[in-house]
């Protein structure tokens, strides 16, 4: 245990674990809104976000940035990251809504079972992430240089990059307008209300087709704003970027809480946070590790989660 | 037709007819890695002979590989179909297994170059039981603490799981020396004409896997058969009712765990030592969603089923390689300066993502479910009249 | 407390009834000591006494809600009450694990039919039979010899009960498959194979019509006459009054009266329970 690098770097450690934090948050959302209504971890979501880094990079290519380029100016640079963002976010919703469609809706029109659910969601992962590894034969992708590097302020230590404060700002403005949509409007309602009693929610007239759609929608928008800002963080990207990201993002939903959307987004920060402190005291070998080791022993304390589990309120 | 099928059944012939054939399948399947076996077997196709053995493969070599990968699935058959517990990091019992034996049989392993553990390399034979015993250990210590939880939360840990062993596995200055690895595991004992038995060829493995795998059905079908196995699938149903009708479920799933678990390492040690190299690389969580999809595309809760899984995941790929061969279909294609791999071995995965969706949709139960409950209920009844 | 003799004597009984004793030499087999149990603000039941004797059987009547299930899962280790105690025996069961309870000797059916769906009728009595069976995993593995013989005894023991409860030829049926009355026997049978001591039955003839209610009733006897103490819920107080030797009424999770099914019908807080809801016995 090295203390002295975690007291040494703590600034920069939190900063990097928040924006990491951030990124995880928003793909939760598509796990725990997908698991809300239909108590399926949607194992296929990982492979949504990987599109969505895709998307991303293809979006710059058309803006004649690539990895060899110089940097922009920071007009061009927002103007990219933002119609990255467009293009990300409505391909990443259309594959979670194609996935939703051709793997998940049938098995729902037989009354499958839930193991049955689980195994198309790994089959249409699969797919996803195997041609995406042919067509890129498996190799990994740089992505341009956009915003400078230089910190935006450094006050005692905490070091802020325009990369971060991006990240971070877009993720809070997404993460409060889902929140706003899920409790203030109508759809969101239906959501809520599908979460907590399906057959209610049906008796009450609610169209549980389009909350299912809708919510496979959302969670699609969410992954493809957090692959622009995974790619531009790591500044790479390959076909399988999805898995272990996914699967950190699957855990810190449920670390919050599955189900719970405010749960996702602190299970996601809190995650991010100890991901980056466990990489100072223990060496960034054993980062991962560390996370699950928290995840595990979380789930023995808490086996709900941190906020619980739930969409609207609790559940019987 | 169904009628036809009926009687054709293989449950519903008289016993020494079911023996013969039993015995017939064996033989032919110790029979099957020899060339001058298996070269005969194939579809003539009016101008093409379509061979049903691999060509890009050595076929000894793809059948070891679907005995490990079957008891794998025999394994988390036990799991997921018969206790209905999701484990999506059941490679990382195979892992173990795999680490144990070739820490323990390597003239190179770090047990004996830098921590002077051990004098010399233990045998082969002495470090299976210990892999397993290990292996066991280790579903026991995942389970203890999450088999309580929900189950979806198991489903992560277990990922979380086997994500960690990779994660061990993956430590270049660590015990398990990364994908530096181990070089030059142990082999099974035994020689013929003063050679050993067990060397690099893949066919004395097979039939030593072949041979375990007969063992491993014929446990695990006493305990399916069992009030351990009764109790399995009373919680997978409807765990509350099941404790309330005395079962100790928490037990029984741990049970389940553990010996899922130990089949997994078993498997581990087999490969271990054929493979003679074990490193970081094989772990990838991608071999226990194969698995998985093993025994669910099968049949989940179906002895049989399993076995059939675990055969089609790992052959039909490669046998779909061969039939390329005989159509001079490429195995890579070059467009706009790209060199793409489409080998159905590299494509697998993206063709069983399809084929589990559609089995799936059209085939939830598995292309080999338990039946015992369906048409044959008839002659079930006669065998139980008999005390079974 | 009077006794009901008259209803005591079925033909076939096997051996003598003991609840035919004087209420002097009753011995107490369940005692239900001041329970409350509260579902955050729900009272579901609310300082409730009572006590079960060896060999009658109790009646557990009440409009719906009255909390009589929420009784059924505190006795069976569903539920842990939150003041009070339940004693089997002597023994307190509140908080022991529930499958422990279960072989202790208090065995139930369910309001909403709980049978494995998939197993046979002949499975899901003999996972009830289980519950007393030693064998484990080793001994299952290798087929030892008391596996075997707990495999045999098991599996007559199911085939015994079936015909008991009266579906034998249903073996090898999917519990799914059965009919809605054979599933309810069923379930009775699956619980009587833990070899209970009490058996608690929840609205088992829910859904039944009169001639079937009967027949259930007769059953009910039956399986007192061979030493099980019945504690019923039923809705029908007609039918309560003719098979149960004592009745306990709740409502709103108190308890409002007890005692014989004559003086209970007579008591005026039961018919105003009973008016002031609407009858609903299906
Ligand atoms: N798990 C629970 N959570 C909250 N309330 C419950 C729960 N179980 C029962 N109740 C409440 O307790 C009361 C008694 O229910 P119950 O015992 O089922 O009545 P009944 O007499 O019809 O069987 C009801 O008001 C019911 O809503
Ligand atoms: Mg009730």
């Amino acid at each position: 245990m090295n203390i002295g690098e975690l007291l040494r770097s703590f600034p920069e450690l939190t900063v990097t674990g928040v924006t990491q934090g951030a990124i995880y948050a928003l793909v939760a959302l598509g796990y725990t809104l997908v698991y809300g209504v239909l108590r399926l971890i949607n194992f296929a979501h990982s492979e949504v976000f990987m599109v969505g880094t895709f998307a991303a990079l293809f979006t710059w290519g058309l803006f004649g940035l690539d990895s060899n380029t110089e940097r922009p100016s920071i007009g061009v640079a927002l103007l990219a990251i933002l119609a990255a963002i467009v293009v990300a976010a409505v391909t990443s919703a259309a594959v979670a809504l194609l996935i939703e469609v051709t793997a998940y809706r049938p098995l729902r029109h037989r009354n499958a079972p839930p193991l049955a659910f689980l195994i198309t969601a790994i089959g249409a992962s699969f797919v996803l992430m195997e041609v995406a590894g042919s067509l890129t034969v498996r190799r990994p992708f740089g992505v341009p240089a956009l915003l400078p590097s230089k910190p935006l302020f450094d006050i005692g230590g905490w070091a802020v990059t325009p990369t971060q404060v991006t990240t971070v700002v877009v993720a809070i403005a997404m993460l409060v307008g889902l929140d706003y949509f899920v409790q203030k409007t109508r759809a969101g309602r239906g959501i809520r209300a599908v979460a907590q009693d399906p057959n209610t929610a049906a008796l009450m007239g609610v169209n549980k087709s389009r909350v299912i759609a809708l919510v496979f929608i959302l969670g699609g928008l969410m992954a493809g704003v957090a692959a622009v800002f995974n790619d531009i963080k790591t500044g790479s990207t390959k076909f399988n970027v999805g898995f272990l990201l996914g699967l950190k993002a699957f855990s810190a939903a449920v670390l919050g809480g599955i189900g719970n959307l405010r749960g996702a987004a602190l299970g996601g920060l809190l995650l991010g946070l100890i991901e980056n402190y466990a990489s100072a005291l223990f060496g960034s070998n054993w980062r991962d590790f560390v996370a699950f080791v928290a995840l595990i022993a979380l789930l023995m304390f808490r086996p709900t989660g941190l906020l619980g589990e739930s969409l609207g309120r609790a559940r019987a | 037709m169904s009628a036809l099928r009926e009687r054709l059944r293989i449950s519903n012939l008289p016993k020494p007819a079911r023996y013969s054939l039993g015995a017939l399948g064996l033989v032919f399947l110790f029979l099957l890695p020899n060339k001058w076996f298996y070269e005969y077997l194939g579809i003539p196709l009016g101008f093409a002979y379509i061979p049903l053995y691999t060509t890009k493969n050595d076929m000894a070599s793809v059948l070891f590989i679907c005995t490990w990968i079957i008891l794998l699935s025999l394994g988390l058959n036990v799991v997921v179909g018969y206790a209905g517990l999701l484990d999506l990091g059941f490679f990382g019992f195979f892992a173990v297994g795999a680490y144990v034996v070739a820490l323990l049989t390597s003239p190179e392993s770090k047990l004996l170059t830098e921590y002077n553990w051990l004098e010399s390399p233990w045998p082969w034979l002495v470090a299976v039981p210990i892999g397993i015993a290990l292996s066991l250990l280790a579903g026991v210590l995942l389970g203890w603490p999450t088999l309580r939880l929900r189950g979806d939360y198991l489903a992560i840990v277990t990922l979380g799981f086997a994500e960690m062993i990779r994660i061990v596995a993956k430590q270049q200055d660590w015990i398990l020396n990364g994908d530096r690895g181990i070089p030059e595991v142990g082999h099974p004992p035994g020689s013929v004409g003063g050679e050993p038995l067990f060397s690099f060829d893949a066919k004395p493995y097979y039939w030593l896997a072949l041979c375990v795998i007969i063992l491993a059905v014929f446990l695990i079908r006493n305990l399916v058969r069992s009030r351990v196995g009764r109790a399995w699938v009373a919680i997978r149903e409807d765990e509350d009712a099941a404790e309330l009708m005395g079962v100790p479920t928490f037990r029984f799933k741990l049970w389940a765990f553990a010996i899922g678990a130990a089949v997994g390492g078993l498997s581990g040690t087999l490969w271990a030592g054929q493979a003679n190299f074990v490193n970081s690389t094989t772990f990838s969580l991608e071999n226990s969603i194969l698995v998985l999809s093993a025994v669910l595309l099968g049949g989940a809760g179906n002895i049989a089923g399993a076995i059939l899984g675990g055969f089609l995941v790992i052959y039909i790929p490669e046998w779909l390689r061969s039939v390329g061969d005989v159509f001079g279909l490429p195995e890579t294609v070059t467009v706009g300066g790209s060199t793409y791999d489409i080998s159905p071995t590299s494509l697998r995965f993206a063709i069983f993502g399809i084929v589990l969706i559609v089995v799936m949709i059209f085939r939830p139960q598995g292309l080999w479910p338990n039946r015992r409950r369906a048409a044959e209920i008839q002659h079930r009844k006669k065998e139980v009249a008999v005390g079974e | 407390m009077s006794e009901q003799p008259s209803l005591d004597k079925p033909s076939d009984a096997p051996e003598p009834t003991p609840s035919a004793a004087p209420a002097g030499d009753r011995k107490p087999l369940l005692e239900v000591d001041n329970v409350t149990l509260r579902f955050g603000g729900v009272v579901a039941l609310n300082q409730v006494n009572f006590t079960l004797y060896e060999g009658e059987i109790l009646g557990l009547i009440g409009p719906n809600g009255a909390g009589k299930t929420t009784c059924f899962n505190a006795m069976t280790g569903v539920y842990t009450p939150t003041e009070g105690a339940i004693r089997f025996q002597g023994g307190k069961i509140s908080g022991q694990q529930r499958f422990k309870i279960t072989k202790m000797g208090i065995a139930r059916t369910f309001q909403n039919i709980r049978l494995f769906p998939e197993m046979t009728a002949l499975e899901n009595i003999q996972v009830g039979a289980d519950a007393h069976h030693r064998t484990s995993v080793p001994g299952a593995l290798l087929r030892l010899p008391r596996h075997r013989r707990e495999e045999k005894d098991g599996l007559k023991l199911a085939h015994d009960l079936l015909e008991l409860v009266g579906i034998g030829g249903t073996e090898h049926e999917a519990a799914r498959n059965l009919p809605y009355g054979s599933q309810r026997r069923l379930e009775i049978a699956r619980a009587l194979a833990t070899r209970p001591k009490l058996l608690c039955l929840d609205e088992p003839a829910a859904g039944f019509n009169p001639a079937e209610k009967q027949d259930l009733m007769q059953l009910i006897k039956k399986i007192r006459d061979t030493g099980v103490t019945v504690l019923l819920i039923e809705h029908d107080m007609r039918l309560v009054m003719g098979v149960t030797d004592r009745i306990v009424v709740l409502e709103f999770g108190r308890k409002i009266a007890e005692g014989s099914p004559a003086e209970v019908a007579a008591d005026p807080k039961v018919h105003a329970a009973y008016l002031g809801v609407p009858a609903d016995a299906a």
